[in-house]
């Protein structure tokens, strides 16, 4: 059995308890997504303020179950103030994380916080949770109007 | 199906004897994450009896061949368990005449086919149908379809904070415009038992054909559609202790005979040229095409099943646990129970004050407590009760008072975890 408390951790808790960055849309927001998992109901619009490949503010809104929700929030905490080309790289490590069955090399070092999010891969019914957010991110850097989907 | 069973089975205890009734489903006897299975989801799909898998497995073994064909042993025996199971369904239903019974796909294409067949043909614009907010989307969306096609108009009735139905909306919305009712007969969500026949009268009143969506009411107490006196009645075999991919349409012989076929192709023809081509007798217009034949006998040893032990009986039994589920989830505190209806079948739609479903879900799975998280393919509903979801635990002939205290077990564990 699953310790529960690998995917329930304090941190992931208390991003669900007080998401940061949340329900908000930067006064500045030039770049925003909708990612809909229609089966779950997990429902968020990423808001992004990107200026001279910066991430200078980001917020989201919508509702979720606690994967999804802290992903999100711990996503918009980690990426504010950060090179655009930081964010696309993150999204490629933190869905590594969430999906490869072997790690190169210590994860970690780049994600920091963002590693709590391992735990998810114990359970493949909920990476579409975890990674839902990143996903609407890229679309929302990418200028990708349609709806994202991770189901 | 009676509202509610009587009292003197209820006080009798459950009507029989449980541990035998597990013994009889293989899939129970497994752990999940090192603990006893504990199924609290047949409102999605019912695990089959032993009977059930056997008599599949019986129909390949042994009998296996086109049915209405061929002039062989084996295409006579297939032809006979085909439409023997017929007449078993027929039975069950109390049709009138085995020709009304129509197999098809499941409970959805049997409203899919009401919708194509018969309603498309004849509505008009300005011509209503009338629905109810606790519908399922394969309640809704088949509507959606053919209004879209005829110009037709949609109108939902709708219901109180204790999920049921309002009755006086209800009443005022079914007018001379109205052509068909269709309603379920309990819903999936809530596991309100509608009072449908007096929505079948208003129904009638109006001239308008009443529909009943049998998909969670047919496992779970007897259904007489010559007493309901509805138009259309659709079932899944496999949330009756049957095969998946199997339902069954009910309709009366008028309104079959003069419905469109639903798809063309073998065995729904009388005779075909280039120029026309005329269609078979009922049933077999409705069913194009080599049919689920298997299918059909799992149907058949199903309903044999559900009558072996009564379906006043499996009524009753379902009750007593409901209302033990209602009793000890209503104690947790944070715990909100979605439909509270006076007359439910064996659902229970809740909610726990600051978890997603979807979490409490996955924790109660980590204590082998399968249930359903998610808004049932009933979105409108959700909406009504302004939550994005519930957690769904929906009941069969094999739970047991055990199964809802894993259940509490589980959602203690969710409180621990959240409240830490």
């Amino acid at each position: 059995m699953n310790d529960l408390r690998d995917l329930y951790e304090e941190v992931i808790l208390d991003h669900n308890r007080n998401p940061r960055n949340y329900p908000r849309r930067p006064e500045k927001t030039n770049c925003t997504a909708h990612g809909f998992n229609p089966i779950c109901g997990d429902e968020f619009f990423v808001h992004l303020h990107v200026d001279d490949g910066v991430i200078r503010d980001i917020g989201f809104d919508g509702a979720g179950c606690a994967i999804s929700t802290a992903s999100a929030s711990l996503m918009t905490e980690a990426l504010k103030g950060k090179p655009v080309a930081d964010a696309e790289r993150m999204f490629g490590e933190v869905h590594h994380l969430l999906t490869e069955e072997r790690q190169v090399g210590k994860p970690g070092e780049f994600l920091g916080k963002l590693t709590v999010l391992t735990g998810v891969k114990e359970y493949p019914m909920r990476v579409k949770c975890a990674t839902l957010a990143w996903h609407t991110m890229k679309a929302a850097l990418h200028d990708d109007a349609t709806t994202v989907t991770t189901e | 199906m009676s509202p509610v069973p009587d009292l003197a089975a209820r006080r009798a205890g459950s009507p029989f004897d449980v541990t035998r009734v597990r013994a009889e489903f293989p899939i129970l006897e497994q752990t999940i994450n090192d603990r006893p299975l504990v199924y609290l989801d047949s409102g999605a799909t019912s695990q089959k009896p032993r009977r059930v898998i056997d008599a599949i497995r019986r129909y390949y073994e042994t009998d296996n061949a086109n049915v209405h064909r061929g002039l062989h042993a084996l295409s006579e025996r297939a032809t006979n368990d085909y439409e023997g199971a017929r007449d078993t369904v027929r039975a069950f239903l109390n049709a009138a005449d085995r020709r009304e019974i129509v197999f098809v796909r499941g409970a959805t294409e049997g409203l899919n086919l009401v919708a194509q067949s018969w309603a498309r043909p004849r509505l008009r614009p300005g011509d209503e149908i009338v629905v109810t907010t606790m519908e399922h989307h394969s309640n809704i969306v088949p509507w959606q379809l053919v209004c879209r096609q005829t110009g037709a108009r949609l109108r939902v009735a709708p219901i109180h904070d204790s999920g049921e139905l309002d009755m006086e909306a209800f009443s005022k919305l079914v007018n001379e415009r109205t052509r068909i009712v269709a309603v379920a007969h309990v819903s999936n969500a809530l596991g309100t038992i509608n009072p449908v026949r007096e929505i079948i009268a208003t129904a009638h009143d109006a001239g308008a054909i009443a529909v009943l969506d049998g998909a969670q009411a047919a496992a779970h107490g007897a259904v007489d559609v010559r007493a309901l006196g509805c138009d259309f009645y659709v079932l899944s075999s496999h949330k009756c202790y049957g095969p998946t991919g199997m339902g069954v349409l009910y309709g009366r012989t008028e309104l079959l005979e003069e419905a469109e076929p639903y798809q063309g192709g073998g065995d729904m023809i009388r005779t075909v040229s280039f120029e026309e081509s005329t269609w078979n007798d009922l049933p077999y217009k409705f069913e194009a095409g080599t049919p689920n034949i298997a299918g059909t006998v799992g149907l058949g040893a199903a309903i044999e099943f559900m009558s072996d032990l009564g379906m006043d009986a499996i009524a009753a039994h379902e009750h007593e646990i409901l209302e033990y589920a209602t009793e000890v989830l209503g104690e947790l505190e944070g715990v909100r129970i979605i439909g509270t209806a006076s007359a439910k079948a064996g659902i229970v739609s809740f909610v726990v004050d600051g978890v997603h479903p979807h979490d409490v879900g996955t924790i109660v799975d980590q204590h082998g407590v399968a249930v359903r998280a998610g808004h049932h393919c009933a979105m409108p509903l959700m909406r009504r009760f302004k939550v994005p979801a519930t957690t769904r635990a929906s009941l069969a002939v094999y739970n047991t008072r055990a199964d809802i205290d894993a259940l509490i077990a589980g959602l203690r564990k969710v409180k621990e975890i959240f409240d830490r």
